[in-house]
């Protein structure tokens, strides 16, 4: 089961402009081979160029390091290379003939979980980093949670520096026994698990020949197949406007288009729908997408949308179906990852941007918090700060138009913003509402 | 259409108009910063696809360093007269003999950096709140760690250390008074991603994307173009070459490549298999390993 991915990308136009896309995420602990494993990828596959590595190959010697350092090609900042650390969260981009992807790098000690969940937030599956010798540790559990609150549907628990330990497929096994019992209380539906080295490239790019026992594939053929044509939301329509076009000229006089991102569901034209808040019933006139006219529109595609009626329709207002329409109230319940050295102010008020809407929110309580690391709940204490992790109620000063985050990403998160300093101060994700 | 998935460039276009029509409503006073080169010509027409049927909402602002090749100048102003758009020139030119901007000495004084000058001055004149970019993650290192909405402070310094967050697809765009944007749609494409979306939109480009006939000097490995900004140095001499540019900059540091590629389907062909990365001519970025991230923290692009 050889990977083909170290030929050169395709660049026949319609291959390439029919490849689909992969957005990962990867997260690691300090020292675990997080950089060098996306250095491996980026270098098997072609996607380093001659003078990147020239700059790494000369960096590498002025630190006076032995192996090519591959970390240098994600860690760009100045404090980054100084500190031998990665600060923020990097993206990187590499296409095999079969797939393109966007990596969202992103540190893994624990002052910087903002930045695994900013990752996360976008992802469809993520590699987590377990060192052989280390075995499951409380920051790989901490990743992991991460990946199942942010609802990525698919997990590769990379088990590197194999080499360490022999190639040693008990101690292999005894790492997929500690993650599988943890992983018990994830809700994440497809979890793999590779042996593989990332300094020497075993089971990266190609199939080591060290791992006789490991029937499964190397990790980027994993990459490569899996399938991901199910992670949009296309049963709930959704719609919400993001901005009003009306060109005001002779040729399009009476054009009134709204426009927007599809965030769930299918529109087609003659399709009756419901325009909210106002709860106004039209039908759909045409939908316009960047190549012209269309006859169907699903998540998620940028569209303008022009409706059988006149009706009164501005930004942040949301177009479902009459027969399906999202949850509309005032009170929720949310789970937040605080990301502000302020803590957060119970009974204090905040921004609330949800979709294409803004409002205010008062945090009515913090029902309770999460250890991250053991997924239980935390008695006794409701302070929540930088990096923590909270159930908490929430009033809108107007009725929020959504879905749970686990019904749908698009529709079921928001961030929180400190009016005042107008800093994002947290993440949300809806919850059904608790008893 | 039986499956509803996106194949990737359409998924990047998408994204791109979405972003882009995020920008005009969270701001009152936008700008497109264009360049002449290929990503703000991709810009230009992913703002006219944003906003159809109605023309682009927004000025188009160019930062002139007066150092431009010829061809991109008339380039632009052909592209303006075919779209409609409203052009704003600044003029490094002007900064400098009104006393804002010094020239750099040397033997080819570069004016890339005093571009910042002229770019903060025109922001502030127009009272611009926000400005699109044509910057890609891709491109350079300290790019890839750059948020789509970025904020600026009031001296348009960018702070890597103090980023927001940016999650899902909800962009931040709050600012206090002085504060400003600069919004990337790009940030998600790589160099091929814009070749390829230039060809299926057949996009003009300006003609020194393509291999011509043209006197250069070769300074450290760098082929910069005869003009009157460039003195030889001892030792130095003009040779004709058949080369192109992969990047369209400042004629005194964007470096050209050897080519023969006289098409956009040759281009695509030499952009996949190239094994040098385009900034690599970019005499700018090899001042030192941080050029960019400092550059931009002085409030660069």
């Amino acid at each position: 089961m050889s990977s083909t991915a170290a030929s050169a990308p395709a660049h026949s136009d319609q291959h390439y402009l029919a490849m689909d896309l992969l957005r990962f995420t990867t997260a690691g602990s300090v020292d675990d081979g997080k950089s060098t494993l996306i250095g491996r990828l980026l270098y098997d596959s072609k996607a380093i160029f001659e003078d990147q590595l020239e700059a790494i190959e000369r960096a590498t010697e002025q630190r006076g390091e032995e192996n090519l350092n591959l970390a240098l090609l994600t860690d760009g900042l100045r404090a980054e290379r100084e500190q031998g650390i990665t600060i923020d969260v990097a993206y990187r981009y590499f296409a095999t003939p079969r797939r393109k992807f966007i990596v969202a790098d992103t540190p893994g000690h624990i002052q910087y979980t903002r930045n695994m969940v900013t990752g996360a937030s976008t992802a469809n599956l993520a590699i987590v980093l377990v060192d052989a010798r280390k075995g499951v540790i409380e920051q790989t559990c901490r990743h992991s949670f991460i990946a199942s609150l942010l609802r990525i549907p698919h997990l590769i628990v990379a088990v590197n520096k194999m080499d360490l330990v022999d190639w040693s497929e008990a101690r292999f096994n005894e790492i997929v026994a500690q993650f599988s019992q943890f992983a018990s209380r994830l809700e994440i539906p497809d979890i793999k698990f590779i042996p593989l080295s990332a300094l020497h490239g075993d089971n990266v790019v190609d199939k080591s020949t060290k791992t006789p026992w490991y029937q499964g594939g190397a990790l980027l053929y994993t990459l490569e197949t899996t399938y991901i044509g199910s992670d949009h939301n296309h049963i709930d329509a959704r719609f919400p406007v993001q901005t009003v076009i009306r060109p005001n000229s002779d040729a399009h006089h009476d054009f009134r288009g709204f426009a927007g991102r599809v965030a769930g569901g299918v529109f087609k034209p003659g399709d009756e729908v419901l325009v909210l808040p106002s709860e106004r019933t039209t039908r759909i006139k045409s939908l316009h997408g960047p190549e012209g006219e269309l006859r169907e529109a699903f998540s998620p595609m940028s569209i303008v949308m022009t409706l059988a009626d006149e009706i009164d329709i501005s930004r942040g207002d949301m177009i479902a179906k009459a027969n399906n329409p999202p949850h509309a109230g005032r009170e929720l319940d949310a789970m937040l990852c605080w990301f502000s050295e302020k803590k957060l102010q119970p009974g204090g008020k905040y921004l609330l941007r949800h979709t294409t809407r803004e409002l205010r929110c008062v945090l009515k309580e913090v029902r309770y918090k999460v250890n991250i690391n053991t997924l239980h709940k935390v008695e006794g204490d409701t302070e929540v700060g930088m990096n923590d992790i909270a159930r908490v109620h929430l009033r809108a000063a107007a009725p929020l138009l959504c879905d749970t985050y686990q019904r749908n990403r698009a529709t079921g998160s928001f961030i929180l913003v400190d009016e005042f300093t107008n800093a994002t101060v947290a993440a949300g994700m809806i919850q059904p509402p608790s008893g | 259409m039986s499956s509803y998935n996106l194949p990737h460039v359409a998924q990047l276009e998408h994204e791109a108009i979405f972003i882009i029509r995020e920008f005009v409503a969270q701001f009152e006073r936008p700008a497109l910063l264009f360049s002449g080169g290929k990503d703000s010509i991709v810009m230009v027409r992913l703002a006219q696809k944003a906003f159809w049927p109605a023309k682009i909402p927004f000025p188009l602002v160019h930062i002139d360093t007066g150092h431009n090749f010829p061809e991109t100048m008339a380039f632009r102003d052909q592209l303006v007269a075919d779209t409609g758009a409203r052009l704003i020139v600044g003029s490094v030119e002007a900064s400098i003999l009104a006393g804002r901007a010094t020239e750099e000495k040397g033997p080819n004084p570069s004016r890339n950096g005093l571009q910042t000058v002229t770019l903060l001055d025109t922001i502030a004149e127009h009272k611009f709140d926000a400005c699109l970019g044509g910057g890609r993650r891709d491109e350079e290192k300290a790019r890839a760690k750059e948020r789509i909405f970025s904020a600026r402070d009031e001296f348009g310094q960018w702070d890597p250390k103090n980023q927001r967050p940016e999650l899902w697809n909800l962009f931040n765009g709050r600012k206090h008074v002085g504060e400003n944007f600069r919004v990337f749609p790009l940030s998600n494409w790589t160099e091929m991603d814009v070749w390829q979306y230039i060809a299926r939109e057949n996009l003009a480009i300006p003609s020194i994307y393509f291999a011509h006939d043209r006197e250069l000097v070769n300074r450290n490995g760098v082929l910069l173009a005869k003009s009157p900004f460039i003195t030889l140095l001892p030792g130095e001499k003009w040779e004709t070459k058949r080369v192109r540019y992969r990047t369209v900059g400042d004629s005194t540091c964007t470096g050209a490549v050897e080519s023969n590629a006289a098409t956009l389907a040759e281009i695509i062909q030499e952009v996949a298999s190239a094994r040098q990365t385009e900034r690599g001519t970019r005499a700018d970025d090899k001042r030192s390993d941080t050029a960019m991230e400092d550059r931009k923290k002085a409030g660069y692009f």
